[in-house]
């Protein structure tokens, strides 16, 4: 057999196998996206239509929405894979680990989060938010979505051997996004008051430039352990 | 730490050397100082009852796992220091196959390939015909049966490279005919120069000349 | 580092570097936590605007560093155990956790209490009440999921990667918090300004900083203790120091 080491070519492998097989059953891409919109119902139910209340917490809405209906596809993320023995079949390969890991990290924001922005308008529509604040809720998503893949993986590559393992993950990621949460609400805020949000998404920039590279260390030493 | 001696890559010398192994789990001893060589050309079967810890064993020369104790060298290198270049050497088939059940045969088997650095895709469709699977390579795979599930992920064994094959209990679910295949196989890597290391309750003596085995015994 | 380190690699000489650590360790808390207390709580001036309830700082400021220093040497124990593949380092990271949790609920605790009578609520969204609040959940995420795995070998490495990634974000989360805090409530708060303290509050200060210090490492020894003895239980030397007495 010829051998020819190619990191696209690995790269482009895990990353079609996973988008291949989410498109295949479509509920993995469709409830997500569909939690993330009854979340976002349920406030105005809670706590009063009144049009300046809701843009004032709309920010803060969406983005919970947001990490919550990200929880839902972390717990799937290697579950599969560590069950049907796919996970042992990339340790055994001759690539890093964290190349591995680094594409199927980017499948699983191609399945949650790359929806959750492309519908962001409509959220943004349904909370009453300042229409010039559309552009920074798009922006913030967009550069804050794959930094909570990147973040959350780590949780599920630690807790994906274990029984109930969804529970505990939320439980060890949730607390780590909170930075995010912080910085991309603060954007939102900032734009729907006119002011600069160039700060914030500098941040949530930098913060996702060094979980690209620290992530799929700590993701792959995490499903080395899981997997032993 | 670093590995300081040199390295020597002679013909004829042991692929595989296992120096005073000890495996604990869940606080029991499944074996103590096992050490044991595997050289090219050679296949031997582990033997044991049931949570004798030959799995175990398994996962540690596969780097899966790491021992309580001691070391595993391939080459004359030690595997956990060079995981890469001992992994693109090594075929490990465990239980758990690799064979995801929501993709076709097909699908399966060429992504296999690409995980492993192999872009040879025109022999599938032969191979998957030839191990049995013949109209069956473009549908799900959870809709076929045990055996030919199996079969999927022993197609690989036709299209690696490797010296070393770590099998776990291959012939599980196989058809009489399909043991016959994959022993004619086994024989044709070890004349190649390949090692096998494999589990299995079926008795191999007749159909390997240079057959050894390691008995591993049920330890409280 | 390695060869400092090394010998400390098997558990027996780790076990004895613990009962050599453990009566200065021992001595240091009861000194300090004595004289720090009977000086703090008793002798030290009241503060001309908060009266006696000021006090409780000599509670509440000790244990929240030492909930941040808890989780720095725990991190560092992390680092170590998985770098040089050290055994007695995760147990470490394990004998540690509890302990830092519990200072950070004490820190907690303390600071509600402390705000009641300050700012007339027993829980206020401040800056550094808030990052401790997260703080205790990084502690309890570490301690759950030791707990969750069944294989403890297995357990120690995940938990010490959890460490590891969680003081990472540490400072980012300290900084987030900070930041948000002044954006959304401005400096409402009045903060407590160290370098204005009087050197007569200052030292009793110091001393039960000392003290909460030497207790955390007290306990943390003797937790590490044990989880030595329970991993090496089937050992000789385990059993010959059994059979001693």
């Amino acid at each position: 057999m010829q051998v020819n080491h190619s990191y696209w070519q690995l790269f482009k492998a895990v990353y079609s196998k996973d988008v291949t097989l989410a498109f295949r059953q479509r509920a993995e891409i469709v409830n997500p996206l569909l939690f993330f919109l009854i979340v976002i119902t349920l406030f105005p139910l809670a706590i009063g239509p009144e049009p300046g209340l809701l843009a004032r917490m709309a920010p803060g809405i969406i983005w919970v929405a947001a990490l919550l209906s990200t929880m839902l596809g972390l717990d799937k993320l290697f579950r599969d894979d560590y069950h049907d023995g796919s996970l042992e079949q990339m340790i055994a390969s001759p690539y890093p680990l964290s190349l591995c890991v680094l594409a199927k990290v980017f499948a699983h924001w191609t399945i949650t989060g790359l929806p959750m922005v492309l519908m962001a308008p409509m959220f943004a529509l349904l909370m009453n938010l300042e229409s010039q604040a559309l552009g920074a809720t798009i922006l913030t998503l967009l550069i804050g979505t794959p930094l909570l893949s990147f973040i959350g993986a780590i949780g599920a590559g630690l807790t994906v051997g274990l029984q109930k393992g969804g529970i505990l993950m939320s439980l060890l990621v949730l607390p780590l996004y909170i930075p995010v949460l912080i910085f991309a609400t603060s954007a939102i805020d900032s734009s729907s008051m006119s002011l600069a949000y160039g700060g914030q998404l500098a941040i949530l920039g930098a913060m996702l430039a060094v979980a690209c590279i620290a992530a799929p260390l700590a993701i792959s030493s995490a499903l080395r352990v899981s997997v032993s | 730490m670093v590995d300081y001696r040199p390295i020597l890559r002679t013909e004829n010398t042991n692929l595989l050397e296992v120096k005073s192994v000890t495996c604990v789990k869940q606080e029991r001893c499944l074996f103590e100082a096992l050490s044991f060589t595997l050289g090219s050309g050679k296949i031997m079967q582990i033997e044991g009852p049931n949570g004798a810890g030959k799995t175990s064993l398994l996962r540690i020369l596969s780097g899966f796992a790491q021992p309580e104790e001691g070391e595993v060298l391939f080459e004359q290198r030690s595997i956990n220091d060079y995981y890469d270049e001992f992994a693109a050497e090594l075929l490990f088939i465990g239980h758990k196959t690799g064979v995801n059940t929501q993709l076709t045969a097909f699908e399966n088997v060429c992504h296999w390939l690409r995980v492993h650095g192999y872009n040879d895709e025109s022999q599938v469709y032969d191979l998957l015909g030839k191990l049995g699977l013949v109209g069956l390579e473009d549908v799900p795979v959870r809709t076929l049966s045990a055996g030919q599930q199996r079969r999927v992920a022993l197609v690989r064994l036709w299209l690696n490279s490797a010296k070393l094959w770590i099998l776990d209990e291959p012939f599980t679910a196989l058809d009489k005919k399909g043991v016959a295949m994959l022993q004619c196989r086994f024989n044709e890597h070890l004349e190649q120069g390949g090692s096998i290391l494999l589990t299995t309750h079926q008795d191999l003596t007749q159909h390997f000349e240079q057959l050894q085995t390691l008995v591993l015994e049920y330890r409280h | 580092m390695w060869k400092w380190l090394h010998p400390y690699a098997k558990a027996d000489r780790a076990y004895q570097l613990c009962n050599t650590l453990l009566p200065y360790f021992a001595v240091i808390t009861v000194v300090c936590l004595v004289v720090g207390w009977v000086w703090g709580l008793a002798f030290a001036p009241a503060d001309y605007q908060q009266k006696d309830s000021y006090r409780i700082i000599f509670i509440h400021v000790p244990s929240a560093i030492l909930s941040m220093g808890a989780y720095s040497s725990m991190a560092i124990a992390a680092i170590v155990a998985l770098v040089w593949q050290l055994r007695n380092a995760e147990l470490a990271v394990i004998a540690i956790a509890p302990v830092g949790a519990a200072m950070t609920a004490i820190a907690l605790i303390t600071g509600a209490a402390w705000g009641k009578p300050m700012w007339g609520a027993w829980w206020v969204w401040d800056a550094r009440l808030t990052s401790e609040l997260i703080l205790l959940f990084l502690y309890l995420g570490v301690l759950s999921l030791y707990h969750a795995f069944e294989d403890k070998k297995a357990a120690g490495k995940a938990a010490c990667i959890l460490a590891i990634v969680g003081v990472i974000n540490l400072p980012i989360i300290h900084f987030s918090v900070e930041w948000w805090n002044t954006l959304h409530q401005g400096a409402t708060i009045t903060k407590f300004d160290t370098s204005a303290i009087d050197p007569s509050m200052l030292w009793p200060l110091f001393i039960n900083i000392a003290g909460f210090a030497g207790f955390v490492g007290v306990i943390s020894l003797i937790r590490l203790k044990n989880e030595i003895l329970q991993r090496e239980k089937h050992r000789p030397w385990v059993r010959s120091l059994v059979s001693r007495g």
